[in-house]
């Protein structure tokens, strides 16, 4: 009995968290491979364009609030996605037709992308500071639980129990939806494989006849519908700040290297070593111990190997080892 | 006389920094314009820093604001007078865990160098383990020790007790340190690989600074920091100012600010003129024009015998280091230190904006860069404020849009920012004092 305690209680702090934020990471770092695929550099830009989708969203969630419009018990915000992507992919639309397509033309390096990118990044940075402004915003206002501890203690007995939060749930399942929707698009439609083909080899791309502007902007497109989803997700399930999405910038950038930079299932995997990794270092173990050693043999100490203030350190500890064992990344990436 | 029309025209832009200095005077008084010139001298250098990597050798350094903020660590850790309480407590446990925690990174290192495949990982992930734990068992109580000392005012190991001026070289020497450690693990790798890790080891160090409260007391701030320059108050108080300030006709409160800081404004420009002396004459000697040479074409630097990498560790240590002294000068002038504040948009992001409008590559260049976008990041401020009144003088004042988008003025700055940036970028790439 101990030990399905303390497997359920590693289950409620450690997995079902880890497995969350990991698809969370997962979309950033989704948008950010798919990006570097395509268009050959590090998008500086991503954690703004998140941040953008989400704030896009959460203004028209409060306008359906406004009006009575609610889904419950699912987060509005759910109903206010679709706005919230046409608005940020228009604005990466727009800022690709100024900015970054004048650079394409130009064959520049790919280092002068990323700095634009940084320009960019200052744009966005401006226009949702000036919209919502630098605040913590709530805009969850679905059921709160789909289990709750007390429930599952009295359905199974045991002494510990596993909560699922309604964000959780929602975070899950969207996630799932959405890759496989794009693993169905970028491995079954012609416009997906002419995509997959344009990355792997431009110049025969090209030579057969694939419309490099029409990849890009689909790219652009998916980019901007990974990053809004991304955003709102991360939202709904922590808060929505505009300083957290700039920092998100570094786990999400290790996820997309960790994995390979522009294969997306590497993306995946990627978020999810991450996340895990994070929280797994940075969990105190005593309770876990509690349930499973005899209490003569308890060490004293919350038995957490990082204080969860170093959470980036991890993220970045393990870009620089899977850089100095295998620079391409798990599932081989490009490097140019 | 090539040369004459860019000579021209580079004194021309100067001067224009000069006189805009001057309406600022005029029009705000005179401390403000000064306190933007200093942080301006500052800017200047940190922007000097940059380029040395970037303009020199293409190195993209996206992790400025550590080496900023390890200037800092080094300001406090020299000008604090020690903790002999706390020393007594924690510090041998202390520096029996840095001992443990370099034999075990030698103990890597040579594991990874001398073990043949089979053996190395697993090795490599004991010894990490073993060391792990041994160095907790030591340094936890250790801190703790420390921690508990005078937690209010103290709680750290305090510093040496020397003149913060001297912090200026140790803040350069903290980091070119830390550039040495990450040059030797990423610099091999390709160029957007090497801004992410040190975009990453940046967030590290203010993560670390922020949460090891022995070191400089973290989040809970190292304030009131020894000045090198006298305080107003003694000013005020002093009879020989005070004659001085009687025979000008100016108040001398007044005048003791506008003194303090042009005390400053003396250091800084000293600091600034020697770091651009050195780096103009490496620019013009061999070692330049060879930096040159590979970050035009590493493959062809190669081939002709040139140690890309070696160069590459050089210059980018030399360039973090000149942005650690930037970075002690700011804690200084600053007066505290507080590792909250440090933010990459301002300390990482911006001075990448000063490198890109100044000129890449032009010493000149990045200090006109570090001058002209400091002035504008700072006068943004006001001057978003009334072109957003203008506008909105039509509405009401109780009107909710009017009142947001004047709350919100202020954030229109990073906005005017990314605005230079990509205008710069697109329409004049060489920035406003092209290399020559």
């Amino acid at each position: 009995m101990d030990f399905i305690n303390s497997f359920v209680l590693l289950g409620n702090y450690v997995i079902i968290p880890a497995f969350v934020y990991g698809c969370q990471l997962a979309l950033g770092a989704l948008g950010v491979t798919l990006v570097y695929g395509i268009l050959r550099f590090s998008n500086f830009a991503h954690g703004e364009s998140m941040a953008f989708g989400a704030m896009v969203t959460i203004l028209v969630t409060w306008a359906m609030q406004s009006y009575g419009i609610s889904i419950h018990p699912l987060p509005t915000a759910l109903l206010a996605l679709p706005f919230g992507i046409a608005a940020l992919v228009f604005l990466i639309l727009v800022t690709d037709k100024f900015v970054y397509r004048f650079y394409r033309k130009q064959r520049s390096a790919p280092v002068v992308f990323l700095i634009a990118s940084i320009g960019v990044m200052f744009l966005y940075n401006g226009i949702i500071r000036f919209i919502i402004g630098p605040n913590d915003q709530n805009f969850n206002d679905g059921e709160r639980f789909i289990i709750r501890v007390s429930e599952f203690k009295a359905m199974t007995g045991l002494d510990e129990g596993i909560a699922l939060r309604m964000t959780q749930g929602v975070t899950i399942v969207v996630s799932i939806a959405i890759v496989a929707a794009l693993f169905w698009f970028l491995n079954r439609t012609k416009t997906g494989k002419s995509m997959r083909a344009f990355s792997d080899n431009r110049d025969l791309a090209l030579l057969s006849g694939i419309n490099p502007d029409r990849v890009v902007m689909i790219d652009w497109i998916l980019t901007g519908v990974l990053a809004t989803i991304a955003g709102t997700l991360y939202g709904l399930d922590k808060s929505f700040k505009p300083f957290t999405y700039q920092q998100l910038l570094l786990p999400i950038f290790a996820s997309a290297i960790v994995g390979g930079l522009g294969s997306p299932i590497g993306a995946i995997a990627g978020g999810f070593i991450v996340a895990f990794s994070e929280i797994m270092l940075t969990y105190a173990y005593r309770k876990f111990f509690f349930y499973l050693l005899p209490e003569t043999w308890m060490p004293d100490g919350l038995i957490q190997l990082l204080s969860t203030d170093y959470k980036f350190a991890v993220s970045f500890t393990i870009l620089v080892i899977v850089l100095l064992v295998r620079p391409t990344g798990i599932f081989k990436g490009q490097s140019v | 006389m090539r040369f004459k029309a860019p000579v021209f025209r580079n004194i021309a832009m100067f001067s224009i920094m000069a006189f805009l200095f001057l309406v600022v005077g005029f029009v705000q008084g005179w401390g403000f314009s000064l306190t933007i010139l200093n942080l301006c001298l500052i800017s200047a250098i940190m922007s000097l820093g940059v380029n040395i990597q970037w303009g020199y050798a293409g190195l993209l350094n996206v992790g400025v604001m550590g080496f900023v903020a390890l200037g800092g660590l080094a300001a406090v850790l020299v000008s604090v007078p020690p903790v002999e309480e706390a020393i007594t407590a924690g510090g041998a446990g202390l520096l029996l865990s840095l001992i443990i925690l370099i034999v075990t990174v030698a103990s890597i290192i040579v594991t990874s160098r001398k073990v043949a495949p089979p053996y190395r990982r697993p090795l490599i992930a004991g010894i990490v383990v073993i060391g792990y734990f041994v160095v907790r068992f030591f340094y936890v109580p250790a801190v703790e020790a420390i921690e508990a000392v005078n937690p209010a005012l103290q709680g750290n190991l305090g510093g040496l007790g020397l003149p913060i001026i001297s912090s200026w070289i140790v803040g350069g020497i903290f980091a070119a340190g830390a550039a040495w450690v990450v040059g030797k693990i990423s610099l091999g790798l390709r160029s957007d690989y090497l801004a992410i890790a040190t975009l990453g080891i940046s967030e590290i160090i203010i993560a670390i600074l922020k949460h090891e409260e022995w070191l400089a007391r973290g989040v809970k701030n190292q304030i009131g920091l020894p000045r090198p320059v006298p305080f107003e108050v003694d000013v005020q108080n002093d009879p020989y100012y005070q004659g001085i300030a009687d025979s000008l006709g100016v108040n001398i409160i007044e005048f003791s600010s506008i003194f303090v800081k042009l005390c400053y404004a003396g250091l800084f420009l000293i600091v600034l003129l020697i770091v651009l002396y050195f780096a103009e004459k490496a620019l013009k000697s061999p070692w330049g024009r060879m930096m040159q040479a590979i970050r035009d074409n590493e493959t062809a630097a190669e081939a002709m015998g040139k140690d890309v990498k070696g160069r590459h560790l050089q210059v980018f240590i030399l360039g973090s280091a000149v942005i650690g002294v930037a970075g002690a000068m700011l804690t200084t002038i600053d007066g505290q230190f507080t590792p909250p504040s440090y933010q990459p948009l301002r300390y990482t992001f911006l001075i990448w904006v000063m490198v890109i409008v100044g000129g890449s590559g032009n010493n000149w260049g990045a200090v006109l860069g570090g001058f002209v976008i400091w002035f504008f990041w700072i006068q943004a401020e006001p001057l978003g404020l009334s072109l957003i009144e203008f506008v909105t003088s039509g509405l009401a004042e109780t009107n909710a849009l009017r009142q947001h988008l004047i709350e919100n003025a202020a954030h229109m700055r990073s906005f005017t920012m990314g605005l230079i940036l990509l205008l710069v970028l697109r329409f004049s790439p060489k920035g406003l004092i092209p290399e020559r």
